[in-house]
């Protein structure tokens, strides 16, 4: 496997108006491997997505995808990517099929070769048996698979996946997250944006977390918890002042905290000393979470 | 799906392949919906003949030595070439756009904002050539002698038809909301529809009228289908024909700056 990576971002600025959505973002993305921006509403997710299909041209920076400069080659770039949006965009008139072999045209996939490759994404999509149904005589589950086999029909090096699994029902989406699943273990290369934690957690075998337009953390989802949140976390729960009171117990012992509604968790908890639990009590001990490290890195206060 | 197809995308300004593939798209959708579209376009331009025709025909026998029925059944080419073009056009574009999002879907496949606009003028020109004719067909049923010339008559719709979708697809980018449409028809569409010569002719204006109607498109067109059906007039067909093609030519330059002004951002 070539070492070159599948997708390079350097330095990538956007502006409007007054206002950077993204800000000298650095990305790299390992061909084969399933890459998470993790990152809440307005971190610059979206608008990273759209610059890499070059509908938004960045102020600055380099963006390169598998070989070709964006927006420069623009067009031979988007032949070789698929892009899932995250607003469904599908002909709704015409059958998950005819909007198949649609995108295979559109995306030059010889006449020969169309018939199999709408039946191979169909099937991918386990939509075999309602290919000839009117998208919009679908559910919202199959629609949003019909926008994944779409987004396939071509066989594409390199998938974008822009908030997957956003609105959908827990069901549906451990559905989708198989779907997606099975195409990493087929070599794909994936770039997901998600502000959902486990589906990071579950999917992705590398992080970005996003915030304010830059990447502020990668790794791992292993390698992120070990970095921020350690092992384990003890949650407290009580009044404000308790709350307050054990903050500042964690704090004077080198220990991370973050809050979330009522309840206080300190992180690294496997490390905290038998004085500081003897003073604070025992808490509810509980494994460490990728969610610790999101609010820890992006902030407790939604902006 | 480990192996990747090589792709051939040419670096070319205009892939007739992309081109090829959103008309597809097209006429794919317009087999679900020719129905309702075609009778609208062969019965509102009907409606027009048949009214003004025999409305105003009892009172006018002939216009310019054309039987009256005869002039407004040609004058209507016009009309049902204009709302088939830039009536549809403008709010189909501005749909698919704003509220269907179809253009980003499309552009996110290896298809650009110049050979979508070019395919969608083409695909709204066709429909206008071709229900440009039904004003002809009936005129024939109600007496008007059919000749060769009518035979060009598609022609000269498909050119007006792509210059006015284009003129749609311009207009679809740059107003604010959908509701503006209603400047565009009742300031913009429906003048240049009376004062081309359609319903009366021109001969009849003030002189400024005249002069102005030079810069009327759809004035070129109702000349060029009138000359198709009554006798060609070489030197004045081609600068009809001239007039059109340059119309047409503005209108792509605007409708694909705007567009992608648009959709690019």
């Amino acid at each position: 496997m070539s070492t070159e990576p599948a997708l390079s971002l350097r330095g990538v600025v956007k502006r409007f108006g007054s206002l950077t959505a993204v800000d000298g973002l650095d990305l790299d993305v390992a061909p084969g491997t399933c890459l998470g921006l993790l990152g809440p509403n307005g971190a610059g997710k979206s608008t990273t997505m759209r610059m890499i299909i070059g509908q938004t041209l960045a102020d600055a920076g380099e963006i390169t995808v598998l070989g070709h400069p964006v927006p420069a080659e623009s067009k031979q770039a988007r032949a070789l990517m698929g892009v899932v949006p995250q607003l469904d965009n599908l002909d709704v008139e015409l059958t998950a099929r005819q909007n198949l072999q649609l995108y295979a045209r559109l995306y030059r996939v010889p006449r020969g070769q169309r018939d199999e490759a709408v039946a191979r994404a169909l099937h991918m999509a386990q939509l075999a048996d309602r290919a000839d149904e009117k998208a919009d005589k679908l559910s919202g589950g199959m629609r949003r698979r019909l926008l994944i086999a779409r987004g396939l029909v071509h066989s594409p090096a390199l998938l974008l996946l822009d908030e997957p699994t956003v609105g959908l029902d827990p069901q549906i989406r451990g559905d989708l997250w198989a779907l997606i699943d099975r195409l990493r273990t087929e070599g794909v290369t994936i770039v997901m944006s998600t502000h959902y934690i486990e589906e990071a957690e579950r999917l992705a075998d590398d992080v970005a977390v996003v915030s304010l337009g830059k990447v502020i953390a990668r790794g791992s989802p292993a390698e992120l918890l070990n970095r921020y949140a350690g092992a384990e976390a003890l949650e407290f729960y009580g009044p404000p002042d308790r709350l307050a009171a054990v903050e500042a117990a964690a704090e004077a012992a080198g220990l991370p905290t973050r809050r979330t509604g009522p309840a206080v968790s300190v992180l690294r908890a496997e490390t905290a000393s038998a004085s500081f639990l003897e003073r604070n009590g025992n808490g509810y001990r509980r494994p460490a979470t990728l969610e610790d490290v999101f609010v820890l890195l992006t902030g407790e206060v939604p902006e | 799906m480990t192996t990747t197809r090589s792709v051939e995308v040419a670096a070319r300004a205009f892939e007739p392949a992309a081109f090829g593939a959103v008309l597809v798209r097209e006429m794919t959708l317009f087999r679900r919906s020719w129905r309702s579209t075609t009778f609208a376009a062969v019965v509102e331009p009907t409606v027009y003949l048949l009214a003004f025709g025999f409305g105003l025909g009892a009172v006018i026998a002939t216009l310019d030595g054309i039987p009256y029925v005869q002039f407004v059944g040609t004058g209507t080419v016009a009309t049902a070439v204009l709302f088939s073009s830039a009536f549809g056009s403008m709010f189909d574009t501005y749909v698919k756009r704003y509220y269907m999002h179809t253009y980003d879907a499309l552009l996110s496949a290896p298809v650009d904002v110049h050979e979508v606009v070019a395919a969608e003028a083409v695909w709204f020109g066709t429909k206008a050539a071709v229900y440009g004719c039904a004003p002809l067909v009936v005129s024939v049923a109600f007496g008007l002698p059919p000749s060769w010339g009518m035979l060009l008559v598609p022609a000269v719709g498909l050119v007006t038809g792509i210059a006015f979708a284009l003129f749609g697809i311009w207009m679809s980018a740059i107003v604010p909301s959908i509701d503006a449409f209603s400047y565009i028809t009742s300031a913009v569409l429906t003048p240049l529809l009376l004062v081309a010569g359609t319903f009366f002719p021109i001969s009849q204006l003030p002189q400024w009228a005249k002069v102005l109607s030079q810069l009327n498109p759809l004035y070129h067109c109702v000349e060029l289908v009138r000359h198709c059906v009554f006798g060609l007039r070489p030197l004045a067909d081609l600068y009809h024909l001239g007039a059109l093609l340059t119309f047409g030519a503005l209108m792509a330059w605007f409708a694909v700056k705007r567009m992608r002004a648009k959709l690019i951002s």
